[in-house]
């Protein structure tokens, strides 16, 4: 059948078309090659040596701005049309472009290297029946590889074998998904026996059908027929590109896809392209400007045709026209040719120096100190350089919480054992005592298997312990016992857990201190060293952890015989099952409970039952039957463990501390200063992160109420959102107003805008992933919108990464609002790619989040000086740069206008064509850069002190349609100013000696050089930040135009290029004369001082933030800012339902037969499959994860 | 680049950022912020120092003496209308016309004498474009091939044309020469300096004879031709070889064209000679035109100007009233800002920043 379908595949192979199946055979490279289907080499680089040139020019070419200056160019070849030098268009154009090319040569040269350096890697390959050193680039589908431990995988690859026991290989995603867990892949019984047997190998003949290349990383499909046999394939079995082999000796793998088809290749490549909406902005102004251009040109040519009929027929004499032009011709062209002279209305460099902007911005985020993290050596980074000035207008933050506002670090930090609390340090008066760094740490020396990363502060626990108070005992014993967790122990006492929620690894770890150290476990027994003594107890079941149930028990047997079920769990399901002797107990304890609730710790409570043997035969009997039963298995095992876990005993409760990331309230306060609405969308259950929501602060006790959101019903999530917005605002209408507008380019993009609605006072809303389900429906979004809007805190709790990102899109779609998301986990990847600022948190859950993101850091307190820092400045100085830009280029051309009246509009222009030229990119390029690179409007600290400073970005106050009207008015005045005076000023004037001056070169001179020095004039007015450069550079820029407008109409150059520089003499002959300088003088003030008046009469009546803070810069010193209080103890009422931060407990797997039998000898513990969705979990770090197969549907409960 | 090291707490630093101002966004600056006691002695300093200068510039330019004639002759009372209605180019026979004025005051320094048009597009940009530099500056191989910016005035004839373009063909060519009357009835010309009047970077650098100082300007000029409209070649403008063919002071002086269709350019300066007499005294005078210019076809006009200067120029009052104007709208400005800011200085100085 093989040969059939081989012949058959080799004839439409050939043809290059898409492929539906991919067909290989292995070892067997001539039938592979047929398909031709890609080798291993990859390219990422876009150009060669030749392709360059051509494929560059026409890539640059594609942008409007670069094509309209190449159509400008061609027009100015035309000798009727051309008013300008080809020049003067040709020397802007060819410098950005050549700017632009080099900046993507060095890029592409950069990929060919990595290429290079990838395609060179070496690798061993199996060819007739050796192993072979080969190239990767060499490497072809169906070839057979051999991948030692630590290489990088060469291709994607079927597992065939490997060193390991059942064929297992480890390995690490982290280039490929951003996890840094290891995960487990399996390869076939019937490839796995052939083992390292070369020879075997290389006489194998599978043949292998899968799916066509694609990019989808958690799934793969296919079949391998060995020996007439069929085997399913699955992801499983499959090594991917860019994953790294760990922990496995070797390992062989048959190439499936090579190169560009691997699943990391497919997938790479693919940015969605973000712009900013001063980018969006600047789009429609240019527009805007063209149409404006389009007007201009217009008038003027209809202007020529008037005069041409008037004036110009009859003027022939002296100037007679070209044969064949009449007057609707000789308009016509003038139309062209007036394109050309008020090209400059838009402007050629103003892409190129937003750029430089922007990166200049960028690199000050990367070069940042007080965003650096020295702990895991890490500086902040803009991975994008076009978003800065977006980062000054953000409206809403969207914030993951586990990684980003905790640390995902779980600490026991407080227990009550017996109605006694321990962890809370008291100085002698008996006043609470803040635990800080310096605290003193309780000494565990002792304890030789002791973690030596545990810190707790209250000494009197432990010397509980060694008193050898029965009841603490029996609490730690619990926790060494009752628990799911994996020990690792590769040196004698060096005891590493591997533990699947970071809360059960830490109460673990807190055993283990405190002498009662969980060691090894076996499907049917647990070791525990037991304050230096050893104890291995008989593990008899494990009543595992689900979400209905809310705890986990474990019975055991201990050496004596005894036997006892151990709890622990959600307090008010643990509080249910209790015996009523603990109503005392009971009550002492729920008012710890309701303590450490209020420091927003998470809390467990922990209850044992002692057993009767007899009872236990009876139930364990009935367990077998139950777990072995084919239908209603599980109703069976909930009924019986309902019955067994009654009646306990209650032995106390911990507190766990989901440690917040350094800062993180202080952050958020300050955000909210700045009228930015923080909304937290996590994974975590509701209790957890109403938790955090309060200790953060964004959920505070003096809130006149917080809304939950919890329905299982279209009509409830409806109704409680209603409830929620008329409790807030009675009187706003039921209907959302929405205001329907067109934006964008050609005003062809529809929005729709729901207005802020004003609220009283602070409210919070928590909705949870199944209402928020529905609220995302089609008609509820809106109603969520609303209410969501009026709060001032909204926690969405249970989210998945899908609704991270449609909650994302949904402010924006009708808030028409800057968002920002930031998170560190792979669920958050959705979400900061829909927002449009993505910021990643680096260094806790892997790299996909920052892969993806487009500025990354590593603590969530450093966004504050991101923004109100970074961003606020990066949107100050484009703003002014733009505003500035468009000032200096309209007041440039308009004077063009003005003249065209007095010159019989020819399309004479006023200015030197050097000047022309040179004006944009000499003589005004770097004072405008160092206004765009230093300004600052005030420093960092009182940036921090008044994050009210922020909120003009998110008004869009700087820059908008509006403000380039005004600047649009205020070049028109001045250009007014700047042709007129010296009209008036010249018209009949002569030098001191009689001699002409109103000549046109002359005229030329004087309205070029008042136009600079207004100008720069106006630039200097604009720079609040004065440093050393901008200096230099305003000053340098006005010499240099000296420097270069004399040398350029100097004797020497006119004689060596005589007619390039016609305008010798003139600067000698005119900037001698006292009316010259008059004039420059008297215009320079003309044009500055209505500024100087307006802005202060500005400043007096109607004073901005800025102004005031500004005000108070000059005067004062910074207040000191005000002493950090401690957070005041809350005591909530709120009862922390808590149990577990993870899924479905995993103790069938722990007690199951199969997995731990054939356990490494190399004292390495086995890791589990791993769930295949990357997005799908929560990992937390302090211990390596160990999760357990899931459906789909859990999965997505499951973070 | 930022040099592996261990900070204080032990963590490796081997990405952390230097410190540098630059990089920190430290450089020391000087922030300066508009307040009223900066803006309005401002004002105030600028409106004092702006009136004085103003009413010096005015006074100075009201001081200048100026005298014109418009001499186009479009009304038929005017000596020239006749000259003006039987226009021809190809006239063998000049048409020469005399205005008799009366100067009211005496001229008592130098006077330069200037003709002016109007209505007159020296600067339409096909105009400004229609030379060649090169050729206008000696160059031999431009005298033999005129840019093609010359056209349709490069070539007659099949010969080039020397100076080519359509400045140059459109020369300004009518001659104007003065006349005193003396009380006792006798004219007696007065003598008109024709060298002076161009800038001397054009005379000496710009404009320069084909065949460099060869005294032959007629051997130099072989194998050209006259620009349509003129009567003579380049090289019989003048008989004084200093101030003929290219360089010419009155040709240099029309080829520096003007900025705007109204202008004027000089024409002759006419020195005083002896301190004791003005230069032109109070009188009777003639103004003899030989009428060779047509501008009455575009509607134009031509003037003669007597003009003396000053160490500002010509006369020329808009800059002195216009620093006036300047100087009092910023003094009244002062003014008004200062009551502004005496109305809103108490909200302001107790800013409530936290109320924003």
């Amino acid at each position: 059948m093989g040969s059939v379908v081989s012949s058959f595949g080799n004839l439409c192979g050939k043809e290059k078309k898409q492929e539906e199946e991919r067909h290989l055979r292995a070892n067997d490279r001539p039938f592979n090659l047929s398909y031709l289907y890609a080798n291993n080499a990859i390219k990422t680089s876009k150009y060669n040596v030749f392709t360059f040139l051509p494929l560059n020019l026409f890539e640059q070419f594609t942008r409007l701005a670069n094509a309209y200056f190449l159509f400008l160019l061609l027009l100015q070849l035309i000798p009727q049309v051309s008013s300008l030098s080809w020049f003067t268009t040709a020397v802007p154009l060819i410098l950005v472009l050549s700017m632009t090319a080099v900046k993507d040569a060095s890029d592409d040269i950069n990929r060919h290297r990595c290429d290079r350096q990838v395609n060179n890697r070496q690798v061993n390959v199996l060819t007739d029946g050796e192993l072979k050193k080969e190239k990767w680039m060499n490497v072809q589908v169906g070839d057979i590889v051999k991948l030692e431990s630590n290489h990088f995988v060469t291709a994607d690859l079927l597992l065939l074998s490997s060193s390991e026991p059942l064929n297992l290989v480890y390995v690490e995603t982290a280039e490929l998904d951003g996890e840094t867990n290891l995960k487990v892949k399996q390869a076939l019984t019937v490839t796995g026996e052939m083992g390292d047997n070369i020879e075997a190998l290389s006489t194998f003949r599978g043949e292998v059908r899968c799916e066509p290349p694609n990019n989808r990383l958690d799934k793969f499909k296919g079949n391998l027929t060995v020996n007439g046999q069929t085997y399913g394939l699955d992801n499983d079995k499959i090594l991917l590109r860019g994953c790294t082999l760990r922990n496995t000796e070797w390992c062989f793998g048959l190439v499936i896809f090579g190169g560009p088809d691997t699943k990391l290749m497919q997938n790479s490549g693919k940015t969605t392209f973000k712009r900013t909406s001063i980018d969006h902005l600047m789009n429609v102004l240019v527009l805007c400007i063209f149409g404006f251009l389009g007007t201009m040109c217009f008038v003027l040519a209809i202007g020529n045709a008037i005069w041409e009929v008037k004036e110009g027929s009859v003027f022939t004499a002296f100037l007679p026209r070209e044969a064949g032009v009449n007057a609707a011709l000789s308009s016509f062209l003038s139309f062209w040719s007036y394109v050309i002279v008020l090209n400059t209305v838009v402007p050629i460099s103003l892409y190129v120096s937003v750029e430089i902007i922007r990166l200049g911005n960028s690199f000050y985020i990367d070069w940042d100190r007080k965003m650096y993290y020295p702990k895991n050596d890490t500086p902040a980074q803009a991975r994008t350089t076009t978003l800065n000035e977006e980062l000054g207008q953000i409206k809403y933050i969207f914030s993951d919480k586990t990684g980003t506002l905790t640390q995902n670090i779980m600490t026991f930090n407080k227990c009550s054992i017996n109605g006694k609390n321990y962890g809370e340090l008291f100085d002698f008066s008996g006043q609470r005592v803040e635990v800080t760094e310096k605290t003193q740490r309780v000494d565990f020396s002792w304890n030789q298997l002791a973690d030596p990363n545990f810190i707790f502060h209250d000494y009197s626990l432990l010397e509980t312990v060694k008193e050898g108070n029965p009841e603490a005992r029996a609490f730690f014993r619990l926790l060494a016992l009752c628990h799911t967790v994996m020990p690792e122990e590769k040196k004698e006492g060096e005891l590493n857990y591997q533990a699947q929620s970071p809360d059960e690894g830490a109460l673990v770890t807190a055993a283990r201190n405190f002498g009662f150290v969980f060691r090894s476990r076996t499907p049917e027994t647990i070791t525990i060293m037991e304050m230096g003594r050893k104890v291995t107890c008989e593990l008899l079941a494990v009543l595992d952890f689900n979400n209905v149930r809310k705890r986990m028990s474990v019975i055991v047997r201990s050496p004596e015989g005894k036997m006892t079920l151990y709890c622990k769990g959600a307090d008010t399901i643990i509080y249910e099952r209790l015996h009523p002797s603990c109503k005392k107990l009971m009550d002492v304890t729920t008012g710890h409970l309701n303590e450490y609730a209020g420091d927003g710790l998470r809390t467990l409570v922990l209850a044992y039952k002692d057993l009767e043997e007899s009872y236990m035969d009876g139930w364990r009997q009935r367990h077998h039957e139950a777990s072995t039963a084919m239908e209603g298995q599980e109703e069976m095992l909930n009924e019986l463990y309902e019955e067994i876990e009654k009646d306990m005993t209650l032995l106390g409760a911990t507190a766990v501390e989901d440690k917040l990331q350094d800062g993180v309230p202080q952050t958020i306060e300050q955000l909210a200063k700045a009228d930015i609405k923080i909304w937290v969308l996590t994974g975590d259950k509701q209790e957890t992160a109403e938790n955090i929501g309060y200790s953060c602060n964004m959920l505070r006790e003096e809130m006149k109420d917080v809304f939950i959101v919890a329905a299982n019903t279209a009509e409830g999530v409806k109704e409680e959102l209603q409830n929620a917005r008329r409790k807030m605002c009675p009187e706003a209408a039921e209907e959302p107003s929405v205001i329907k507008a067109r934006a964008g380019l050609f005003w062809l993009q529809k929005t729709e805008t729901v207005r802020d609605e004003k609220v009283d006072g602070d409210y919070g809303l928590i909705i949870n992933g199944h209402s928020l389900a529905f609220a995302l429906e089609k008609d509820l979004e809106l109603e969520l919108l609303r209410t969501a809007c009026m709060c001032q805190t909204v926690i969405c709790c249970r989210v998945t990464p899908l609704q991270k990102a449609q909650v994302v899109q949904l402010v924006k779609k009708y808030k028409q609002a800057v968002t920002l998301a930031i998170g560190d986990g792979a669920n958050d990847v959705s979400m900061i790619k829909a927002a449009h600022i993505g910021v990643g948190i680096s260094g806790q859950e892997g790299m996909q989040a920052v892969l993806s993101s487009d500025f990354s850091f590593a603590q969530f307190r450093y966004l504050q000086r991101l923004l109100l820092v970074h961003g606020r400045w990066s949107y100050l100085r484009m703003c002014k740069f733009l505003r500035y830009f468009f000032y200096k280029n309209f007041t440039f051309t308009f004077v063009h206008f003005w003249y065209a009246f007095f010159c019989g509009f020819s399309a004479q222009t006023v200015y030197d064509e050097w000047f022309i030229t040179l004006y944009n990119l000499m003589y005004t390029a770097l004072p405008i850069l160092s206004l765009c690179l230093f300004d600052q409007d005030v420093n960092d600290r009182w940036s921090f002190q008044y994050p009210q400073l922020y909120s003009p970005g998110q008004l869009n106050m700087y820059f908008s349609k509006k403000a380039f009207v005004r600047c649009m008015m205020h070049s028109c005045y001045s250009s007014l100013i700047l042709f007129f005076i010296p009209w008036a000023a010249m018209h009949d004037t002569v030098r001191d000696d009689g001699r002409d001056i109103a000549d046109y070169q002359s005229f030329a001179l004087l309205a070029q050089t008042c136009l600079l020095v207004v100008v720069s004039a106006q630039l200097c007015l604009d720079t609040h930040y004065w440093t050393t450069v901008n200096q230099l550079f305003v000053w340098g820029s006005l010499a240099t135009y000296f420097a270069v407008t004399f040398t350029m109409y100097s004797n020497g150059m006119f004689l060596i290029f005589t007619s390039v520089f016609p305008f010798i003499g003139t600067a000698r002959n005119s900037l001698n004369q006292p009316n010259v300088w008059l004039t420059i003088f008297l215009i320079s003030l003309l044009c500055i001082l209505p500024v100087v008046a307006l802005r202060f009469v500005l400043l007096q009546i109607r004073p901005t933030i800025n102004d005031k803070v500004r005000h108070m810069v000059g005067k004062e010193v910074l207040p000191s800012p005000a002493p950090r209080r401690p957070p005041a103890r809350r005591i909530s009422t709120r009862q922390s339902g808590y149990a577990f931060s993870h899924s479905q407990g995993y103790g069938n797997l722990v007690t199951s037969q199969g997995f731990l039998l054939k356990r490494p000898l190399k004292g390495r513990s086995i890791l589990f499959t791993q769930t295949d969705s990357a997005l799908a979990e929560n990992k937390p770090q302090q211990y390596r994860t160990i999760t357990e197969e899931v459906e789909e549907s859990q999965s997505s409960h499951s973070w | 680049m930022a040099s592996s090291y261990k900070d204080e707490d032990g963590h490796i630093s081997v990405k952390k950022p230097e410190n540098t101002a630059f990089k920190q966004q430290r450089l020391p600056a000087w922030q300066p912020v508009l307040t009223a006691g900066t803006v309005l002695p401002a004002f105030f300093i600028i409106g004092l120092i702006f009136i004085p200068i103003g009413i010096g510039l005015y006074v100075t330019s009201n001081n200048i003496k100026e005298f014109e004639i418009d001499y186009t002759g479009l009304d038929p009372s005017s000596p020239c209308f006749n000259c003006s209605q039987n226009f021809s180019w190809n006239s063998t026979k000049p048409c020469t016309c005399s205005i008799p004025f009366y100067l009211e005051q005496p001229y008592e320094s130098n006077v330069f004498m200037y003709y002016g048009l109007s209505n007159f597009y020296q600067n339409h940009r096909r105009y400004v474009k229609s030379r060649d530099d090169s050729q206008l500056n000696g160059n031999e191989e431009s005298l033999r091939k005129p840019s093609k910016e010359c056209e349709p005035y490069a070539r007659h004839d099949n010969r080039p044309i020397a100076p080519c373009g359509a400045i140059a063909n459109s020369m300004f060519n009518d001659t104007l020469e003065l006349f005193y009357s003396d009380p006792n009835g006798t004219k007696t010309q007065i003598p008109l300096t024709a060298t002076g009047i161009a800038w001397w970077t054009d005379k000496h650098v710009k404009f320069r004879n084909p065949g460099g100082n060869n005294d032959n300007l007629t051997a130099a000029f072989q194998g050209t031709t006259k620009p349509i409209n003129w009567r003579r070649p380049a090289y019989e403008l003048d008989s004084d070889p200093e101030n003929n063919g290219f360089i010419n002071e009155d040709f240099i002086v029309w080829m520096r064209t003007a900025a705007l269709p109204t202008f004027r350019k000089l024409y002759r300066i006419i020195q005083r000679r002896n301190t004791m007499v003005p230069t032109l005294p109070r009188g009777n005078y003639t103004l003899e035109v030989v009428y060779n210019y047509p501008v009455r076809s575009f509607d134009g006009r031509k003037r003669m100007i007597f003009s003396t200067i000053s160490w500002m120029g010509g006369k020329n009052p808009f800059l002195g009233i216009a620093y006036i104007t300047v100087g009092s709208v910023c003094f009244l400005l002062g003014v008004i800002l200062l009551f502004i800011h005496h109305k809103y200085d108490n909200r302001n100085n107790n800013p409530d920043i936290s109320s924003n």
